[in-house]
């Protein structure tokens, strides 16, 4: 008797339960749709305003000079394209140019980063040597350190060696893994790769180099990529290295042929000025629109940047 | 001998480029401008020893080295926050309850990529001008706007908004830390009633601690290292009254514009002290507030 009653009280206990969770249930995909909708809006006016300067420069570089200021639309009253073309040839030398020397510069860049920094990640992260752990955490440390700090004896050592208006001071160290974040970047992944692979490679008597080139490389197509896109967008903005190793004009690269163009403000220039600005992210903007996948895996991933 | 040989030679072979590189790149550097920053040094004549010289210099008698000082710091300790707090309530708004996020995290993301670079610091100048755009969108709602550039009270805060705009990065990585958060604890706290900012300060900021503590090193070190931006929109000077004399900005100066590359390792090298303090308190102090789930080893 005293059992079932019980048996009784916990049924509608049970049953109280349900019912307050179907009701909190209820409520909840009620707030739900009503915060979803809210959070929809406020993020839809985030994104304008985070976007709305890139569009205010966009319609600029097409607007006559007088539109420029004065004028919060996006929509010019007449497009003109002749800030692009006379944008071109402003500058003593077009920027044709400059378009080479950076895609020069950011070309053998990225590949002086892709193959020493993965040569170097490869060792920490599948080879066991002595002093791994030691090498490693100086790695590490280098992260840290400013390039301010390195700057001026790097430029003493580039300028004695004749170095100083060529392209080798931004392109050589980067053969020389000099950004460790990549090499960080690829360790994480090549870590998470089975260990048996190496191990059955090993046994079938493949070397070092042959595991990295016909193991590791092929699986870790998604890092390289994400090392390749970074790499590529951060030496293509690169301002402060070639402002200090670069003083033909012929050899300038695009941020420091932009700044040009601040120097001679009085002339009045901005729609090409701002024309050239557009083009020069035209190519980061495209990079990140076809890529966008492997740039977010990459910093959520490594945590990084 | 030789099977230490056999064993280690792959890897140094492997470990060549970057080992050259760091010896020649950076350990190198960083202890010539170690002896540099302890002599007068111009380029044209060899260095000579000066002893504490520039140090003294420095900390006693340079004015701009301490309007330097407050530029940086000030810069830091607005830019990293704001940028922080901004990176997390974005992602908070994207992490929970809506379907896709895919093209919101992409426009955020976008500026983080564009925000370094030359053409984004030339529109800045532009967009804060007297006449700029945003000057025109205070006077729709009657506010007369500063010339927030060429004004040395307010033109710090034209690059605290330019860190703020680039919030992506940090929110990449709060998103991914929120979606390792168990979703049973917020159910858990959803049916005993705790109200939502409670389940912020008891569930999502203890268990997000690691990616905050992160978040806030690398940022604090990166606001440190600010220096493109600053140098377009200050035309390279620092100006106006060296209101955008920032740290790195002053370096630059010192060595490639009046060549005073003695003084300028000294900076460069007081700038790693003050990285490297920074970074290790964060270190030290990291196991009093960050707490580590599944702790391993």
């Amino acid at each position: 008797m005293k059992t079932s009653a019980t048996d009784l009280e916990l049924a509608i206990q049970m049953d109280e339960a349900a019912r307050v969770a179907h009701e909190l249930r209820l409520k909840r995909d009620r707030q739900d749709r009503n915060g979803r909708i809210l959070k929809h809006i406020f993020l839809i006016i985030v994104s304008c305003v985070m976007l709305y300067p890139l569009f205010w420069l966009l319609a600029s570089s097409f607007k006559p000079e007088n539109e420029i200021f004065g004028s919060l639309t996006l929509w010019p009253s007449e497009f003109r394209f002749e800030n692009y073309t006379k944008g071109w040839y402003a500058l003593p030398i077009s920027f044709t140019v400059f378009y080479v020397n950076s895609a020069i510069v950011t070309g053998l860049s990225v590949i002086g980063n892709l193959v020493s920094c993965s040569f170097a990640a490869y060792a920490f992260a599948r080879l066991s040597f002595t002093g791994r752990s030691f090498f490693f955490a100086l790695m590490m440390m280098t992260l840290m350190i400013p390039y301010h700090v390195v700057l001026i004896p790097q430029y003493v050592q580039f300028l004695n060696l004749g170095w100083v208006d060529t392209y080798l001071p931004l392109v050589v160290p980067r053969f020389l893994a000099s950004d460790a974040f990549f090499i960080f970047l690829m360790v994480q992944f090549f870590r998470q790769l089975p260990r048996e692979l190496d191990e059955a490679a090993m046994i079938d008597g493949c070397s070092p180099f042959k595991i990295y080139w016909a193991i590791i490389l092929p699986l870790s197509l998604p890092a390289m990529g994400t090392a390749a896109i970074f790499s590529l967008i951060w030496v293509w903005e690169d301002f402060l290295a070639p402002l200090i190793y670069l003083n033909d004009i012929k050899s300038y690269t695009v941020p420091l042929a932009l700044r040009l163009f601040l120097d001679q403000e009085g002339q009045s220039a901005y729609g090409q000025m701002f024309a050239m600005s557009v083009l020069s992210l035209v190519p980061v903007v495209i990079f990140f629109v076809l890529f966008q996948k492997l740039i977010v895996r990459g910093i959520a991933t490594s945590g990084m940047k | 001998m030789k099977r230490f040989f056999a064993r280690n030679a792959p890897a140094y072979i492997f470990l060549l480029p970057w080992l050259i590189g760091f010896f020649l790149l950076a350990l190198g550097p960083i202890l010539a401008s170690l002896y540099l920053s302890f002599t007068r040094y111009d380029m044209v004549s060899a260095p000579r020893w000066i002893g504490w010289g520039n140090y003294e210099y420095m900390f006693t008698r340079d004015r701009r080295f301490w309007k330097a000082l407050e530029v940086t710091f000030t810069y830091v300790a607005l830019a990293v926050p704001a940028r922080l707090i901004m990176a997390l309530g974005v992602a908070m708004l994207l992490d929970k309850g809506l379907r896709t996020i895919g093209l919101y995290r992409a426009i955020f993301y976008l500026p983080s990529l564009l925000g370094a670079s030359i053409a984004i610091a030339i529109l800045w100048r532009q967009l804060f001008a007297a006449d700029g755009v945003v000057n025109q969108v205070l006077a729709m709602v009657g506010i007369q706007g500063a010339s927030w550039i060429t004004d040395p009270d307010t033109s710090l805060y034209t690059l605290v908004v330019l860190a703020m705009w680039q919030f992506g990065s940090p929110m990449l990585i709060f998103l991914a830390g929120l979606r390792g958060i168990p979703r049973d604890l917020y159910e858990a706290a959803e049916i005993d009633g705790t109200p939502g900012w409670r389940q912020f300060t008891r569930i999502t900021l203890p268990l997000l601690a690691p990616v905050i503590f992160f978040n806030l090193v690398l940022q604090t070190i990166d606001s440190f290292k600010t220096f493109s931006s600053a140098f377009i929109i200050s035309n390279g000077t620092g100006a106006p009254a060296d209101s955008l004399l920032f740290y790195t900005v002053y370096l630059f100066n010192e060595a490639f514009k009046f060549f005073r590359m003695g003084y300028a390792s000294a900076l460069a090298w007081f700038l790693l002290v003050i990285i490297a303090t920074f970074t290790a308190i964060a270190f030290f102090t990291s196991k009093y507030w960050v707490h580590y789930e599944n702790e391993r080893d």
